[in-house]
């Protein structure tokens, strides 16, 4: 089965996250003063050739974790595993 | 004899020319190495040299942690062979788990680019066993993701075992704010692992070695590396 995968990577809480504190300061100038805690990710697509859609999310859920994502300083999360 | 040190070649290094050059203009013979090759050529040492690996893409060095030549790293490492990381070789080994913590984007956002000072913390490396504790190094930095990050608990144990090798600070070895050119917690500009074999720094020792071109806050770093991957072949 083929399955299309998106997974999400974002820097762990607490972490300071200077590319989300610079959107941040930008939004003011544009009239927008009421946002804050911009936090920015990273958002991954692929599709996966597997048996089974458990077999395609193990096989995710490792290579967030190994080369997605660096576990010391982001979360990663399987936003979707669907037939492709 | 004179000591051998092995310089990677990643598609995407810079440094990896200037390192061999500090290496020999110290009296040590440089010896290139390639990423797709598994043969570290029976050096004493090795160095991961600055630059932009695999275009930094995902995150600074997390495409050269798999590169064919880190698996023979590893084992060398393991062995007790002295490992140096420089700027993106630092970044490299901290990805592949050789070293603690992470380096995300500088405090600024913006690329650094200028001279520093580093005290050093620890004479327990290769790089900083014939330097006294607390001298005060001057050597350039130039990069975007220098800021080192690791969790409290993490940062405590690393400090708790004498782990951090190098602060930023200023000339006269004051560790504060000002002279933190990244935001890099607690100061940090370098570190090792447990066993003191494996040391990673931002800053770049291997342009600081020329005094017709610069600081020689490097010379120090690469006649340890030489005195000592000598005395300890693995």
């Amino acid at each position: 089965m083929r399955y299309a995968v998106e997974v999400l990577v974002t820097l762990k809480p607490g972490l300071a996250d200077p590319q989300g504190k610079a959107v941040e300061g930008a939004l003011p100038a544009l009239g927008w003063t009421n946002v804050r805690d911009v936090r920015v990710g990273k958002h991954v697509r692929f599709e996966i050739e597997t048996d089974s859609e458990d077999a395609a999310r193990d096989q995710v859920g490792s290579m967030a974790s190994r080369l997605l994502s660096n576990p010391v300083i982001e979360d990663s999360r399987i936003l979707e595993v669907r037939p492709a | 004899m004179t000591g051998r040190i092995g310089v990677v070649t990643f598609p995407g290094s810079l440094d990896d020319r200037d390192a061999i050059r500090a290496v020999e203009l110290m009296g040590g013979e440089g010896v290139p190495l390639w990423h797709a090759e598994p043969d570290l050529k029976k050096v004493d040492g090795v160095i991961l040299p600055g630059g932009f690996s695999y275009g930094d893409y995902l995150r600074c060095g997390a495409i050269a942690r798999f590169a064919t030549v880190m698996d023979a790293i590893r084992g060398f490492a393991e062995r007790g062979g002295p490992v140096l990381g420089i700027c993106n070789g630092f970044q490299i080994l901290c990805e592949s788990g050789l070293l603690p913590g992470a380096l995300i984007r500088n405090r600024s956002l913006r690329f650094v680019c200028k001279e520093v000072f580093l005290r050093v913390e620890t004479t327990a490396t290769p790089v900083t066993a014939d330097v006294l504790p607390g001298e005060v190094l001057r050597m350039p930095i130039k990069h975007g993701e220098g800021q080192y990050v690791a969790s409290e608990g993490d940062l405590d144990r690393l400090e708790g075992d004498g782990r951090v090798v190098f602060r930023y600070c200023g000339p006269d070895g004051e560790v504060d704010d000002v002279h933190n050119p990244n935001g890099a917690l607690r100061g940090i500009a370098g570190v090792r692992n447990e066993d003191g074999n494996v040391v990673g720094l931002m800053p770049h020792p291997e342009h600081a070695v020329d005094p017709d071109v610069g600081p020689t806050g490097g010379q120090a770093l690469f006649a340890s590396l030489l005195s000592q991957a000598m005395a300890g072949v693995p």
